[in-house]
């Protein structure tokens, strides 16, 4: 390399006259259309491969839970009988293997998908609720009523999980899922009261808050106007995360024969029922629905993962 | 809900007001021997420690003085936007177009604020809302002040923006914060702080955030749209240049107090204090090229261990015994000039030190008492 980078003596370049005159149009014409946040986000979040994937494969889990049990092949409470003890592998009749009873473990697998998927929506859903509620007031409050909500809040993690489902099965009855999504509801929401209130004192102190003070815009309408909005993109992430962590819980629980009625086809009550033959090397009563657990919680993680990315508004597209 | 979210706290001295008369109509604001206190962690920082000054109706008035010495706090306390806790207004008097307005209810504050005074912020990329349209926030400001449709708030707001020059603000007001440029962005603020025709601007650094080709522009727009609405201007810069161009008076602040007054021509020309003559000696322009540059010795004092005496004597070039104890107040040195240093004082009405003849040794610095 013995060349250094050619100098060509181009032709004098000619500054154009107006660079001199600074004009008064103080900014280029950009952006034609006009996006709003929302449309920015969405346009983030379709450049993240990850989360399309997760968002078409979590699209797919619930158009199975809905419409799966109406085309599942087999009725989910026959019991028609193994061929082997601890049930059959996967044949072309049952794609899935079957349990000990002879049961579809495929037609088990798409009937319990919506309850997994429920106690994992509408726990999250309760425990936002409330969440942004008490996070909203105590951040903006602050104070007394701060110190009150956060000792509230201290309490409900201190409460014990399966401790608190026994005492709700004497309410609702044994197995109930109201009883799950309500009791996951009521002792997470506190996560995104927390994450809400930080939220709300980091706004709080922001340019914009301030300059909204100084036009004279009231406490009321910074609060629920200028930083609420702000504030709900990480809550969004956040719960798309818990609502994963929560469909764990609930395999979690079932499994543990706290949750969910035993005879009810749902996800943990298929790898509960099937842990006495997985000695026997039958290896798919709970394959299958560990990988819907498993594909589930992925594909959400991946979908919060694209919606932490597209929801922050400094992360430039 | 029914909690009321306050951001803000009730006036910390609404109660135990005694106030003097007010001041003679022509005066718009009056801030009388104001003194604002933040209790932080290590102490108390007397950020604003006894400041006085007038501003008159349709006056632009510099207040000049470098990062931490207490501008900044001066016009957040006239704005009552100090957050209290931890801040603190110890002690003073704001006179505002004939009311006090430390004694009012926060509720009658917001209603002055954003309609009589109004203030420029420093930072025009985060002092707007990330979530709505520009066109939305002039408008909330000015629904916030007067009975107006949504609509007429809407025109008022794009009527705003082409009275600060953006191009097309029809399609503008449509845009969000993070479509514009820092200079657009800071003529929204203009426009947002003008839209409800204030008597007093409070510009707090304006231009500092933008660049120099854009600084010329918004400070040429601030000075047109306060001569064409007749307000008053309270510019709050580090930058003497922005000062010389822009106001016809200024103050120097020095360590959260004044220490010179006086016309902007008067006080760059011919300084009276120290600090000041140093401060006008230290614009590299002034210094011949390859010579070094001139600075001010020493630092700014740490605001828990003020000196006992002049709070610039530690670095002044010129100090001697009594300023060493004794913290000189503004006196009047010309017609419309007032600077606060024993040199402007006759001998005769110099306190004598301590120590008789004041060649003994005097405690240079005190320390507050946690």
């Amino acid at each position: 390399m013995t060349s250094r980078t050619e100098v060509t003596p181009g032709p004098a370049v000619e500054l154009p006259a107006a660079v001199v005159d600074i004009d008064t149009t103080p900014d280029v014409e950009v952006a034609l259309v006009s996006l709003n946040q929302w449309q920015l986000a969405l346009k983030r979040f379709l450049r993240h491969r990850m989360a399309l994937v997760g968002l078409a494969v979590f699209s797919a889990i619930i158009l199975i839970a809905i419409i799966g049990p109406i085309v599942a092949p087999y009725n989910p409470i026959d019991i028609p009988g193994a061929k082997e003890q601890g049930g059959d592998p996967p044949t072309l009749q049952h794609l899935f293997g079957t349990d000990d009873a002879g049961r579809d473990v495929f037609t088990n697998v798409v009937n319990g998908a919506h309850v997994s998927l429920a106690v994992g929506l509408f726990a999250t859903l309760i425990a936002g609720f409330i969440g942004v509620i008490v996070g909203a007031v105590s951040g903006a409050a602050g104070g007394a009523v701060d110190n009150l909500l956060m000792r509230i809040v201290d309490v409900s993690f201190a409460v014990p999980l399966l401790f608190l489902i026994l005492v709700a099965a004497v309410f609702f009855g044994q197995g109930s899922m109201l009883a799950l999504i309500l009791v996951f509801g009521l002792l997470q929401w506190g996560l995104i009261a927390r994450l809400v209130r930080a939220q709300f004192l980091s706004l709080r102190e922001t340019d914009f808050v301030e300059a909204a003070r100084a036009v004279g815009v009231s406490n009321l309408r910074i609060t629920f106007r200028h930083i609420l909005p702000n504030a709900l993109g990480p809550v969004i992430v956040v719960m798309t995360l818990l609502m994963a962590s929560n469909i764990v819980l609930e395999a979690f629980v079932s499994y543990l024969n706290f949750g969910i009625a035993a005879t009810e086809a749902t996800w943990g009550n298929a790898l509960s029922n099937s842990q006495g033959a997985m000695g026997d090397g039958n290896w798919w009563w709970a394959f299958f629905p560990g990988l819907c657990i498993a594909l589930t919680v992925i594909s959400i993680n991946f979908i919060g993962d694209g919606l932490h990315d597209a929801l922050d508004p400094r992360s430039r597209i | 809900m029914t909690t009321v979210v306050d951001l803000e706290h009730v006036s910390p001295v609404a109660e135990r007001r005694h106030v003097g008369p007010p001041p003679p109509p022509d005066v718009l604001l009056d801030v009388r021997g104001l003194k604002t206190y933040f209790h932080v962690m290590d102490g108390t920082v007397p950020a604003v420690d006894g400041v006085d000054f007038q501003l008159k109706r349709g006056e632009t008035l510099g207040l000049v003085g470098e990062s931490g010495c207490g501008k900044s706090v001066t016009s957040l306390t006239i704005m009552r936007l100090v957050d209290i806790p931890p801040g603190e207004i110890v002690s003073g008097e704001i006179w505002f177009d004939g009311r006090e307005i430390l004694s009012l209810p926060m509720s009658e504050m917001r209603q002055i604020r954003g309609s009589d005074m109004s203030m420029i912020f420093q930072e025009p990329m985060t002092s707007l809302n990330p979530v709505f349209t520009v066109g939305n926030q002039i408008a909330e400001a000015v629904k916030a002040h007067r009975q107006v449709s949504a609509r007429g708030a809407w025109d008022r707001a794009v009527e705003m923006l082409e009275a600060v020059g953006i191009p097309s603000p029809e399609r503008r007001a449509n845009q969000y914060p993070h479509e514009l440029s820092g200079g657009m962005r800071q003529r929204v603020m203009i426009a947002m702080a003008l839209s409800c025709d204030p008597k007093l601007i409070i510009a707090d650094e304006p231009t500092t955030a933008l660049d120099v080709t854009i600084q010329a522009q918004i400070l040429e727009l601030i000075k047109a749209m306060q001569e064409r609405t007749g307000a008053a201007l309270l510019l709050i810069t580090h930058d003497l240049a922005v000062v010389a161009e822009t106001v016809q008076r200024m103050a120097v602040m020095y360590a959260g107090k004044i220490v010179e007054t006086g016309t902007a021509e008067e006080v760059l020309i011919n300084p009276k204090h120290p600090y000041t003559q140093g401060l006008i000696t230290s614009i590299p322009s002034n210094v011949p090229r390859g010579q070094r540059l001139n600075v001010i010795k020493g630092t700014v004092p740490n605001p828990f261990r003020m000196p006992k005496g002049c709070r610039f004597e530690p670095r002044c070039p010129l100090a001697f015994d009594t300023c060493r104890e004794f913290d000189p107040p503004l006196r009047i040195t010309d017609p419309d000039r007032e600077a606060a240093c024993w040199l402007h004082y006759p001998i005769s009405e110099r306190p004598v030190s301590r120590n008789g003849d004041g060649s003994g040794p005097v405690a240079k610095v005190r320390v507050d008492k946690r």
